[in-house]
């Protein structure tokens, strides 16, 4: 498996939101380097030009996030949150409020120039390191 | 206000999404009708009378009451009886927030709270923000993406996860459009016009089509499209 070096902004704001927290603002927060761990997998899926890839577990200090991304003919189409942050007060919280809010991060990779989708229903703004690995890992794959 | 708020400001603003999350909270203490010691609460009990609530508050229900005439009643804070002016608050909180950066001396912000947005000036890239709007029958597309330096962005819909908009009439679930989406300068006129608009279902293009200042897109349940004249941009 190949590594990667990835370079992002972190926006730990879509953490803190999913958690509940008071968050700093978007894009003023330092860049970090981060590499997908030997436990991300990649799978070919079996329809033509699918491929499943799980993002690198990143150790967030609320715990745990790792997303798993579908790419169908090079094009996101799916983001699930494989591991969050378990709390049990708060599980059904976060589980509601994730799925929309990374497919909106799915919409938005498609084309890296989108700062904020307009919707019915949550969405946010911000990349999720797991699901940033998830895509560098797709592209580089 | 139960759902994910971000904010965008330039770098060394910090500070200031203190105070924007901290209007929020306010708001939401205040006007949430999942909270039952909010004042809108205690008003809908009888606990509070209404020239006891804060002026703020009786401010948001007059502004909010004078939309029943020109959404034909199909924007009613007071549909089925019951007081709620959540489809008001939301748009208004985000725009008051707004306007509190611009005086703080903020000119580059961009807040989304539920999908209702309110932009000014650029992003950190310096170009003007870009705001996408989804197809809600497909969250994982793109409809439109709107690009602006000063403009308020309101969706009202019915994504997988979201509750129908109720017909004020009919009290019957708004199914003929899929969603709404208005721009203009304020965003709870812009909210509450794409609420009214989705309740409307088949005659809202008509409506859309006079309202002064706000221009508007539409994508109804079979997935056509419709957009104002002004509507600022191309389908993707």
């Amino acid at each position: 498996m190949r590594r990667v070096i990835l370079t992002l902004v972190v926006t730990a704001a879509v953490l803190v939101l999913l958690l509940g927290y008071k968050t700093a603002s978007l894009k003023s927060l330092p860049t970090v380097a981060i590499a997908p761990t030997s436990n991300s997998t990649s799978k070919a899926g079996t329809t033509k030009g699918t491929k499943t890839i799980d993002g690198a577990v990143v150790q967030t200090q609320f715990g745990p996030v790792q997303v798993r991304v579908t790419i169908k003919s090079g094009k996101l189409t799916e983001v699930v949150p494989l591991q969050l942050p378990s709390d049990r007060s708060r599980d059904q919280e976060i589980a509601s409020y994730s799925v929309p809010i990374l497919r909106s991060e799915a919409l938005k990779a498609q084309s890296a120039q989108i700062d904020m989708v307009s919707g019915a229903t949550y969405t946010s703004q911000g990349y999720i390191q797991s699901l940033q690995a998830a895509l560098d890992q797709a592209r580089g794959a | 206000m139960g759902m994910p708020i971000s904010l965008a400001l330039r770098r060394g603003e910090e500070p200031l999404a203190d105070e924007v999350f901290g209007w929020l909270r306010w708001v939401d203490a205040t006007f949430s009708t999942y909270k039952s010691d909010s004042e809108i609460s205690r008003l809908v009990r009888g606990e509070l009378r209404p020239h006891h609530t804060h002026p703020l508050v009786r401010e948001v229900l007059g502004q909010a009451a004078a939309l029943v005439a020109p959404t034909k009643g199909y924007f009613d804070i007071h549909a089925r009886g019951q007081l709620d002016p959540s489809g008001y608050v939301k748009g208004w909180a985000v725009q008051m927030a707004s306007e509190l950066l611009l005086a703080r001396g903020s000119h580059d912000h961009c807040i989304n709270a539920g999908g209702d947005i309110r932009a000014h000036g650029r992003n950190a890239e310096g170009r003007p923000w870009r705001i996408a709007v989804q197809d809600p029958q497909d969250p994982a597309e793109i409809r439109w993406i709107i690009e602006t330096e000063d403009l308020a962005v309101a969706t009202s819909g019915t994504y997988a996860r979201g509750d129908h908009v109720i017909d004020p009439h009919t009290g019957q679930a708004a199914l003929a459009l899929s969603s709404v989406t208005v721009v203009g300068q304020d965003l709870a006129l812009a909210d509450a016009y794409a609420t009214a608009a989705l309740a409307m279902g088949t005659d809202a293009r008509h409506w859309l089509s006079m309202l002064e200042g706000y221009d508007a897109a539409l994508i109804d349940a079979g997935g056509g499209t419709w957009s104002s004249i002004g509507w600022p941009c191309e389908d993707e």
